[in-house]
């Protein structure tokens, strides 16, 4: 799914401007990371893409048509080809990882099967498929109140990998994994993308990470875009003014 | 664990928890059966054509209540009634659950402390004295009234005993565990040194419990107006039974004024009991 | 502050606490006299040699084998109409708390509101007595009128764990293209339905007793019958009613002292 974002600004309820005048185009199939300090706008421009927030002025549309002025089942459908792997997963403590995955098709799934799912998973072998790719395929059954921070996020990458999305926006995907989990997390996004040719949008906080595995960096500072050049172009300098407002050295996953 | 169930020739994992859900759901459908027809569940008698009537006839009435003069003041005296009843029961209650609950407690138990010859005729006076309370508060207080209005005829009477019995189970148990749990080193202190237990209970217990115990007392006393209007359903007086005597006669404006009156009365007795105890502190 | 102030500030708080008291106790006494009743003189001379006798007929409870298997049912008639009647509760609260909590706008929360505080106002055996009248005498009507009353109860409760609980959860699913009644299966409901739980066995309990006295209005279980043997004035079988009523409420303590520790346990 290919993206225009038109001058987009967003302010909070608070009144803080998340960003100013945001503008970008983005090709289906395409592999983006969006880098920048805390507090940015990453996340902001995330919820933006992924239509849970509204933007205060200006225009995304998602393959040529905006979002906010289609009807209520277009939207639905729409919604249903994106899919977002957030950075702490909205996930029930008390649920099952088998169960949390298969919500991922919730929005292709006709109401009973998502009841009769419920109370017996009518497929397994999705969501095995989905935790065996990223290597937590034992904890099927298991309660999600059972998993560390880390394989917690595995899971919400798993269910995001399950609905085959078009549009995948990762918000953070691997904040609490360690350098090599992480690697296989980003390397599985990645994988998904080019053999779909679906678009693959991932904030990432650790530099090295957004440099190896993605062609085009978008770099946000203060809400506004300081650069967006494929990852060969991506000076020192660039970096080192991104993350001016964060001490020491640059932000690595390693 | 996943199993691969190859031999089944599926592709799929055996879910765990499967069997375990499937029987809880057949067992719960085998008691459920039985009891729709114990409780003779037939939703369609609500539609019934005579019953819709009956009931139709009644809940009409209710607009516009009742509000004959002379009515009024009827009602008016049988809130009053309610009232005075559940006050005079509270009272009584207190009366009887107090030395009940002093006997009760361990905290103020002397044979518990030290040695003593009558540790074995304590732990049964104890024990009888726990007995008493459970059938005092097991037993509901309109099956009490019921029967107290055999005996003492139809009237106030029989609604204040009911009450002051109940109440007096449910607050010897509280008094009880009230006094239990709260800072008992003084009055085991003053028990050690000899001091008779009333004495130990005024001096090391009360100061500290005594507002939990006045504040569960003021919130018994609320629920007892409630327990007044049920109770009179039975003859012992009050608006429960102006209400049970119009239901009877199917007057429904009688009927919507009384309940309305119930619930301003509930509504102040709320109010009153929040600013007593609000005064305690 | 000085002593003098601290003293008289100390003085003028006993001075309420002492209003109060005399206040409370001068109610009392009033009570007593408007009633006409006199504690010490309650138990005089005729009332007491006739409630001797009466009490004396309760002490020989009648065992015989038809009528214990009649109490038989009584219980398990008891037992479903609460069971069934908290049961509905739930299911129908299920519901309720979706506009108790605000899902669908403040004029929606306000009028369930006040259909739950309605629900749960009107005492059980009021609502016994005019399901009586809709369904005719029988158990039926006493599984009715726990079920509204009931659902008043379960109703706030619910929607007050609703309210409560993170949307983050559900918001995610239907951002992800799921419906709403999905979205609340997946998203919402496990994380309340502990809660949600707990309070409906706590009200199958308190219902037990209910159920156990609503038969005194005609609506079935161990009430209706103690009450035809009070009225035909057969004590000796209205004592064994009592006992399996008792009998019941202590088991249904013990059972739920027990359980309750057990998941106190098990939460670690």
């Amino acid at each position: 799914m290919g993206f225009s974002v038109q001058n987009v600004s967003f302010k909070h309820a608070n009144g803080a401007n998340a960003l100013k005048s945001i503008s970008f185009e983005v090709k289906s199939g395409e592999c983006i990371a969006i880098i920048g300090a805390s507090g940015s706008g990453k996340t902001t421009l995330l919820n933006l893409l992924a239509t849970s927030l509204k933007p205060t002025t200006g225009l995304i549309e998602h393959d040529g048509f905006n979002p906010w002025l289609v009807s209520k089942k277009a939207l639905k459908k729409l919604r249903s080809i994106i899919g977002t792997v957030h950075q702490s997963p909205p996930i029930p403590s008390q649920q099952r990882v088998v169960t949390a995955i298969l919500a991922g098709r919730l929005g292709k799934w006709p109401l009973w099967k998502s009841v009769v799912s419920l109370i017996y998973p009518m497929d397994t072998l999705g969501p095995y498929t989905c935790l065996e790719r990223l290597q937590l395929a034992d904890r099927l059954f298991d309660r999600c109140d059972s998993l560390s921070g880390g394989q917690l996020q595995r899971v919400g990458v798993a269910r995001v990998l399950y609905q085959a999305p078009q549009l995948i926006l990762a918000d953070e995907p691997v904040s609490a994994m360690d350098p090599v989990l992480s690697d296989l997390v980003i390397r599985e996004l990645v994988d998904e993308s080019t053999s779909r040719n679906a678009t693959l949008i991932a904030s990432l906080h650790a530099v090295d990470i957004a440099l190896r595995w993605f062609p085009r960096i978008i770099g946000i500072k203060n809400g506004e875009i300081a650069f967006d050049l494929s990852a060969v172009h991506v000076t020192e300098n660039m970096l080192k003014e991104l993350y001016a407002s964060e001490t020491g050295s640059l932000p690595t996953q390693s | 664990m996943a199993r691969y169930l190859a031999s089944s020739g599926r592709s799929q994992f055996s879910d765990p928890r499967a069997s375990f859900r499937l029987t809880l759901i057949i067992v719960s459908l085998l008691v459920l059966w039985p009891m729709l027809k114990l409780t003779q569940f037939e939703p369609w008698l609500l539609f019934n054509f005579e019953n819709l009537e009956v009931i139709g006839n009644f809940l009409i009435q209710f607009f516009p209540p009742n509000h004959d003069e002379g009515f009024l003041w009827i009602v008016a005296g049988a809130t009053i009634e309610t009232l005075a009843i559940a006050t005079a029961g509270v009272a009584l209650a207190i009366l009887i659950a107090v030395p009940l609950g002093l006997i009760i407690s361990h905290s103020l138990s002397i044979s518990r402390i030290g040695p003593g010859s009558d540790y074995l005729f304590s732990r049964l006076i104890r024990f009888s004295a726990r007995f008493l309370m459970l059938v005092l508060r097991g037993i509901p207080e309109i099956v009490w009234a019921l029967l107290l209005v055999r005996v003492f005829g139809l009237g106030p009477t029989a609604g204040v005993l009911a009450i002051a019995i109940t109440y007096s189970g449910m607050l010897s148990k509280v008094y009880s565990e009230i006094l239990e749990s709260g800072n008992t080193l003084p009055s085991r202190a003053l028990l050690v040194s000899g001091s008779g237990r009333i004495a130990a209970f005024l001096y090391g217990l009360l100061p500290s419990t005594a507002q939990e115990l006045a504040s569960y007392t003021i919130y018994r006393w609320e629920c007892a107006i409630r327990a007044s209007v049920v109770t009179g359903f039975v003859g012992a007086g009050g608006l429960g039974q102006l209400m049970d005597q119009s239901m009877k006669m199917l007057n429904g404006g009688e009927v919507s004024t009384i309940l309305m009156v119930f619930f301003l009365l509930v509504l102040l007795a709320d109010h009153l009991s929040l600013l007593i105890r609000k005064q305690l502190t | 502050m000085s002593l003098l102030k601290q003293l008289k500030k100390q003085q003028q708080f006993c001075i309420k606490c002492i209003a109060t008291i005399f206040i409370i106790t001068a109610f009392i006494l009033w009570s007593f006299i408007h009633l006409g009743l006199n504690p010490f003189n309650i138990f005089s001379n005729d009332t007491s040699s006739n409630s001797i006798a009466y009490i004396g007929r309760f002490f020989s409870p009648d065992l015989s084998m038809p009528f214990l298997m009649k109490i038989g049912n009584g219980i398990f008639e008891t037992l479903s109409i609460s069971a069934l009647a908290t049961l509905l509760a739930a299911i129908i609260s299920l519901g309720l708390a979706l506009p108790n909590a605000g899902r669908f706008g403040p004029y929606a929360k306000s009028l369930t509101r006040f259909v739950c505080n309605f629900l749960r106002s009107v005492p059980e055996l009021v609502w016994a007595t005019i399901m009586v009248l809709a369904v005719g005498l029988g158990p039926f009507a006493g599984t009715l009128a726990l079920t509204l009353h009931t659902a008043g109860v379960l109703g706030r409760l619910f929607g007050e764990t609703l309210e409560n609980h993170s949307p983050l959860a559900n918001r995610a699913l239907i951002h992800s293209g799921s419906g709403k009644i999905a979205a609340f299966l997946y998203g919402t409901f496990p994380g309340i339905y502990p809660q949600l739980l707990s309070y409906t066995l706590y009200r199958w309990e308190m219902n037990i007793r209910m159920a156990t006295i609503l038969g005194f209005v005609g609506a079935g279980g161990l009430g209706q019958i103690l009450f035809y043997e009070l009225s035909l004035l057969r004590e000796p079988k209205a004592s064994t009613v009592i006992i399996a009523m008792l009998a019941l409420v202590v088991a249904v303590d013990t059972i739920s002292n027990k359980l309750r520790v057990e998941q106190l346990h098990n939460m670690g």
